[in-house]
């Protein structure tokens, strides 16, 4: 038999559970803190630097308040100081980026689409080792195709030009942007297919009609990802362009790395803000949908 | 005529068979149900049928034409969906019409057609909403309906009601069954649950392994299995199949079953085939629901037996009884008591059994 615990007991032990909690929550708010902080710190001197003048840079300390709002730097990464020879600033190349990465996404998320409707909804003798093979892409490391893909290239005529970077983005974002749409069009039920094909669309009604209207978070996913992925790439831009047709990652190193007299740290911190505003826009505007999108794949009913 | 004949039809998937020289006839206004267990190739076959998997031999004949190479939509045919397969981006308006949009049908048909099938399955007002904006039932009307706008020969059921509760099953039941009534189109319906085929259809399929074990009115299949398997999948509980020996003596047949010590007499079988019956081993069927608490026709058989088992299952209980070792279910009413471990007697309806080969498992 078990002795009864007197409600005293049990009173005691309500309190104990109470302190417990509340000791652990203010635990948890510190561990998150400290972490948020940790991942805050470099965006806040960058920031904090990139405001001030050089003077200030000199006498202050890493973490010192700037003395106003002073765009200066911000201005010179942006548009350069007006100068001929060796003046490297972002304008150029910022746009040179954007010139890459729209199509370059666009392109490699459409036929991921289109790949992954095929492997899932057309399935074919030897479907599942073409798909094997796509995903191999996945993880061939970059430098080991720099010399196959140069030589491409140069066959092709377009080495060192931006149409030259959307083919090599758009032929390496295909076994990632294929893996993402497979994985979202297996869950959708192929029944969906056979329906319309009895309604008599076919191939490509089938994909625009009613695969594509109901792809949106997949197609998110994918732009969000292929976005990050094409706007930072610092290798192939770095190997297969140089001079005008650069994109801004190869440009900020330039100028970073090339200044010759005083290194300007204001000017460094703003240009590299600019390069990475883009991909924070994307990931602010889409955030909420690359969550939902890499989590839920099913269409209901 | 036919409405749709299929002819030696087999169908592989790599090395497995998953249809074995199917042949089929259906004529125009009937409802068949193919009906077997998951993976008998049911579901394969209807989608043969709609023209969406391909054959490896035999042929497809839609209204006397071999429809065997022609595309699902010119093969004059509709389908209802398992998962519904409602266009999750269009609206219930789209989703009807998307077929008839699809075949270039003019927009005064269009809408006509629109108006009176919605109408028909009560659906005109959910025409604005979106699949996931309506109930299980109302997205099976809906589907319902986008197959009735075709105006199609033949209708294609693939599971239909299996994705719906218990109480919404039985309700969309009755209405298939009412739409059928109504419009007297011809049905191919796929499913696995016996009630469903039992109440709708004008003739059921059964399948297995890919070979179609009775093809027959539901009564026919109900009261004749043609075989142990059709036997067994049809009725719940399914049919006592107790294993015995024949013994035919002076014209008159009896069956003992095995370790028994009583003769059951076998006067008024209907025989396929008379010869050799003397001690063949075999199974003789009867259904729990054959078996009575009280006499209640001249030729009854009466037998005493123990009880040994009582599952109580509101309307009715089941009875499971020990037949010289062999396990004997009979279906009473709740209301009877029969005491367990007892000897009870029991009465056989022998206008209601079934033999078996017990080697070649068909109906002697």
């Amino acid at each position: 038999m078990q002795a009864k615990t007197s409600s005293s007991n049990y009173k005691q032990l309500e309190q104990k559970s109470k302190y417990t909690n509340i000791f652990l929550r203010w635990f948890l708010y510190f561990v998150l803190i400290l972490f948020a902080s940790y991942f805050i710190f470099p965006l806040y001197v960058m920031v904090v630097t990139s405001l001030k003048t050089m003077e200030e840079i000199r006498q202050g300390t890493l973490l010192t308040w700037p003395s106003g709002l002073n765009f200066d730097a911000w201005a010179v990464a942006w548009g350069g100081r007006g100068y001929g020879a060796g003046d490297t600033f972002l304008k150029p190349y910022f746009w040179n980026s954007l010139k890459m990465v729209i199509p370059a996404v666009f392109f490699s998320t459409f036929i991921g689409a289109m790949t992954g409707y095929v492997l899932t909804k057309w399935r074919f003798k030897g479907d599942s080792w073409v798909f094997l093979f796509l995903l191999f892409g996945c993880f061939i490391p970059f430098q080991a195709i720099l010399l196959p893909m140069a030589r491409t290239l140069g066959a092709l005529g377009i080495s060192n030009s931006i149409i030259g970077l959307v083919l090599v983005h758009t032929v390496y974002g295909i076994p990632f942007t294929t893996l993402f749409f497979r994985n979202y069009y297996v869950s959708i039920p192929t029944e969906l297919v056979k329906a319309a094909r009895i309604d008599g669309a076919g191939f490509f009604k089938i994909f625009f009609k009613i695969l594509l209207p109901i792809s949106a978070p997949i197609i998110v996913v994918t732009v969000i990802w292929q976005f990050t992925q094409i706007w930072n790439d610092f290798l192939f831009g770095s190997t297969f362009s140089f001079g005008k047709a650069a994109p801004i990652q190869v440009a900020l190193n330039n100028m970073v790395l090339s200044s010759t007299s005083v290194k300007e740290y204001n000017v460094d911190m703003a240009s590299a803000i600019i390069a990475g505003i883009p991909t924070l826009i994307v990931y602010v505007l889409a955030g909420k949908y690359f969550i939902r999108g890499l989590t839920s794949g099913a269409v209901k009913g | 005529m036919k409405t749709l004949k299929i002819e030696e039809l087999s169908k592989n998937f790599g090395t497995t068979e998953v249809l074995k020289k199917i042949n089929l006839e259906i004529d125009e206004g009937n409802f068949l149900v193919l009906l077997g267990p998951s993976g008998c190739g049911k579901s394969t076959l209807l989608n043969i049928i709609a023209g969406l998997e391909t054959i490896n031999e035999g042929n497809v004949y839609i209204d006397d034409y071999n429809v065997s190479k022609v595309e699902p939509k010119d093969r004059n045919i509709a389908m209802v969906f398992q998962s519904y397969a409602l266009y999750p981006s269009m609206n219930v308006k789209e989703n009807m019409v998307f077929g008839l949009k699809q075949a270039k049908t003019s927009k005064e048909k269009i809408e006509e057609q629109l108006t009176k099938v919605s109408s028909f399955l009560q659906v005109d007002e959910l025409l604005n909403r979106k699949p996931s904006q309506l109930s299980g039932g109302q997205r099976q009307r809906v589907a319902i309906g986008r197959a009735l706008v075709r105006e199609p020969r033949i209708f294609l059921f693939d599971e239909p009601l299996s994705n719906l509760d218990a109480k919404l099953r039985v309700e969309m039941r009755r209405e298939i069954k009412k739409l059928h009534q109504k419009l007297k189109t011809t049905v191919v319906y796929v499913t696995h649950d016996q009630t469903e085929a039992m109440s709708l259809g004008t003739k059921i399929a059964i399948m297995n392994h890919g070979v179609i074990q009775q093809n027959e009115s539901p009564e026919i299949i109900y009261n004749k299995p043609s075989n142990t398997f059709v036997a067994d999948f049809i009725g719940s509980p399914s049919m006592n199949l107790i294993k015995g020996k024949l013994n035919e003596s002076s014209d008159k047949i009896s069956f003992t079953a095995e370790g028994a010590n009583f003769d059951i007499p076998i006067n008024s079988y209907d025989f396929n085939n008379t010869s050799e019956l003397n001690n063949k081993e075999v199974y003789f069927g009867i259904r729990p629901e054959h078996i009575y608490f009280k006499k209640s026709n001249e030729g009854d058989f009466e037998v005493n037996l123990r009880a040994d088992l009582s599952e109580y299952i509101g309307h009715e209980q089941i009875m499971t009884f020990d037949l010289a070792n062999q396990e004997l279910l009979a279906k009473f009413p709740s209301t009877i008591k029969i005491e367990l471990n007892k000897e009870t007697k029991l009465y056989f309806d022998l206008t209601q059994v079934s033999l078996f080969d017990s080697i070649t498992q068909e109906r002697l």
